[in-house]
């Protein structure tokens, strides 16, 4: 430890004096060895994280990122507001959902024709950069939500579209027809408004209040142009 | 939002000329910022030319609580931010004045007021294309379902070339116009020119009355089709040469004359190719044509067929 000699009571009785003058008197005694501990607090969960996820089995880690993504899926299911898709954002869950949706729009192209539905890169390249584009308008008009939270949000609220795409399909083994047709177009209808309503209900806090309609009406056309791809959809 | 038009800066029309002999001056009206007064700063700076660094000096400043921000490059966020600075209500008002165009309704002045954005000309050639890729798409499957025998696809080509011939449209016809107009200038001193965006501003929104008309164009009467493209084609045309007239009757009126026509020609080629390309005229025809035509050939066959022994 330390020995410092320190004379604070004399500045304030002799004010002739310099400010500090006491600091020249201090020294340290050559005698005293300096020892000490220093301990940096780590807290007890963070040691413990940093061990375990190396250690741990790789069927557990994959079973916490299912898990997470998941009780996401859960979110945008039952929207409320909620901060949790906002704040531990992860985009597995949009590349699953896109890559399942590209994969069940494709068409059994034998034939080779030309004007045929959208192919899996199309499909890829619609949901990815059609995200984007919307993010960086929000971020445009001052919204205040990081970038990759917005595509988490606007990527894991395809998961009705993807929903309807599946029911579609099963839809469309029983033949086609016009009741068929109807029942389709009412089911991609109610998931439509369910994706853009829970999409809604994550992003429109993040704008400021005039431009909410400008912010949410590309996202509108976002789900629309996904809908329309799966109501065309011919087997 | 009522209580901000009553706090916005409504001009004149004096202010409306010097607007338009100084193009480059900004009026920035700070009714959102303000609530007892409404203060009005002019800026005047050097032309906002798409990607060029304008140096900004403050002219007659009236308002104390406006600060002076260095102007942002091109290569910033903010600078792209500031493109984007318009709510709700502002970008519906310029809708609105895009479909009700009427002479001595300059769009630039009057609408835009020197503060053009690109929200608008975006997300209107962004709906375009799609609205009509998607009711070209429609009117196939209403075909079908009046004659199966039509083959129906889903036809998603048809996005892409939307997307890009509306996208080309609009952003390289007013740069062509622009550097038009700017090149004019150079011979004459005295025409108040508008910049890139605010051009580029008036083709979007010019292109907003093709909307409705695109989906009105489902219903499968021809002539009626071809009515209502003549309509938006009317609105639309009207609303781009009363904005142009002022900037280009100063000029020669060959130039003048030749200049507009070949706007107007531009675009009645482009609602012209859209309703060809993705309205085709359904095939329905050719399973009724052939069939008159198959009884005039009957008696020809009847004839050339004895005539090819002889020949051989």
């Amino acid at each position: 430890m330390a020995e410092a000699e320190e004379s604070p009571g004399e500045q304030e009785t002799s004010p002739s004096k310099p400010l500090f003058a006491g600091l020249s008197d201090i020294s340290i005694s050559q005698d005293i060895p300096i020892e000490g501990e220093i301990t940096i607090p780590v807290s007890a969960r963070a040691h413990e994280r940093n061990s375990s996820t190396l250690n741990e089995s790789v069927r557990h880690t994959i079973m916490r990122d299912l898990k997470a993504v998941g009780k996401k899926f859960m979110h945008v299911l039952y929207p409320r507001k909620s901060n949790a898709l906002l704040r531990d954002w992860d985009l597995w869950g949009p590349l699953i959902l896109c890559v399942t949706l590209a994969l069940m729009l494709q068409k059994n192209s034998m034939d080779g024709e030309k004007d045929g539905g959208p192919q899996f890169a199309e499909v890829f390249v619609v949901v990815w950069f059609g995200a984007v584009t919307i993010t960086l308008n929000s971020k445009l008009l001052g919204g205040n939500i990081s970038f990759f939270q917005s595509l988490c949000v606007l990527g894991y609220c395809i998961l009705p579209l993807t929903v309807a795409m599946l029911i579609c399909r099963l839809l469309l083994l029983a033949g086609q027809g016009p009741v068929n047709f109807m029942i389709r177009l009412f089911v991609v209808l109610v998931m439509f408004s369910w994706s853009v309503i829970a999409s809604t209900a994550f992003l429109a806090d993040s704008q400021p209040p005039n431009r909410k309609a400008l912010a949410v009406y590309p996202v509108f056309l976002f789900y629309f142009v996904i809908s329309w791809m799966i109501l065309t959809f011919t087997p | 939002m009522a209580a901000a038009d009553d706090l916005a800066f409504h001009e004149f029309q004096e202010a409306t000329n010097l607007l338009a002999e100084t193009p480059d001056a900004a009026t920035t009206s700070q009714s959102d910022k303000l609530t007892s007064r409404e203060h009005v700063a002019v800026v005047v700076g050097e032309g906002v030319g798409y990607g060029a660094e304008e140096e900004e000096e403050e002219g007659d400043k009236t308002s104390l609580l406006q600060e002076e921000k260095p102007q942002p490059r091109f290569w910033t966020f903010d600078y792209y931010q500031s493109f984007f600075d318009v709510d709700t209500s502002q970008v519906l008002d310029r809708i609105k004045g895009s479909l009700l165009p009427h002479p001595g309704h300059n769009f630039v002045r009057h609408r835009l007021r020197n503060r053009p954005d690109l929200y608008g000309p975006f997300w209107i050639c962004a709906t375009l294309a799609f609205v009509l890729a998607v009711t070209g798409n429609l009117t196939l499957v209403l075909a079908q379902r009046r004659d199966p025998s039509i083959h129906y696809s889903p036809q998603f080509h048809k996005v892409t070339v939307a997307g890009i011939t509306i996208y080309c449209y609009a952003w390289l016809v007013p740069l062509a116009l622009w550097g038009f107009l700017r090149w004019r200038q150079g011979t004459r001193e005295r025409m108040g020119l508008y910049t890139f965006l605010e051009t580029v501003c008036v083709y979007g929104y010019s292109l907003f009355v093709f909307i409705p008309t695109v989906v009105l164009w489902l219903i499968p009467v021809q002539w009626l089709q071809w009515l209502f493209g003549a309509l938006a084609l009317a609105l639309s045309a009207a609303g781009l040469v009363f904005t142009l007239w002022p900037v280009v009757r100063e000029d020669t009126r060959l130039v003048a004359a030749a200049l507009l026509s070949a706007v107007v020609l531009l675009h009645a080629l482009l609602a012209l190719g859209c309703k060809l390309y993705f309205f085709q005229p359904l095939p329905l025809q050719d399973h009724v044509v052939p069939a008159p035509q198959a009884t005039p050939l009957s008696p020809k066959d009847l004839l050339s067929t004895p005539a090819r022994p002889l020949t051989t």
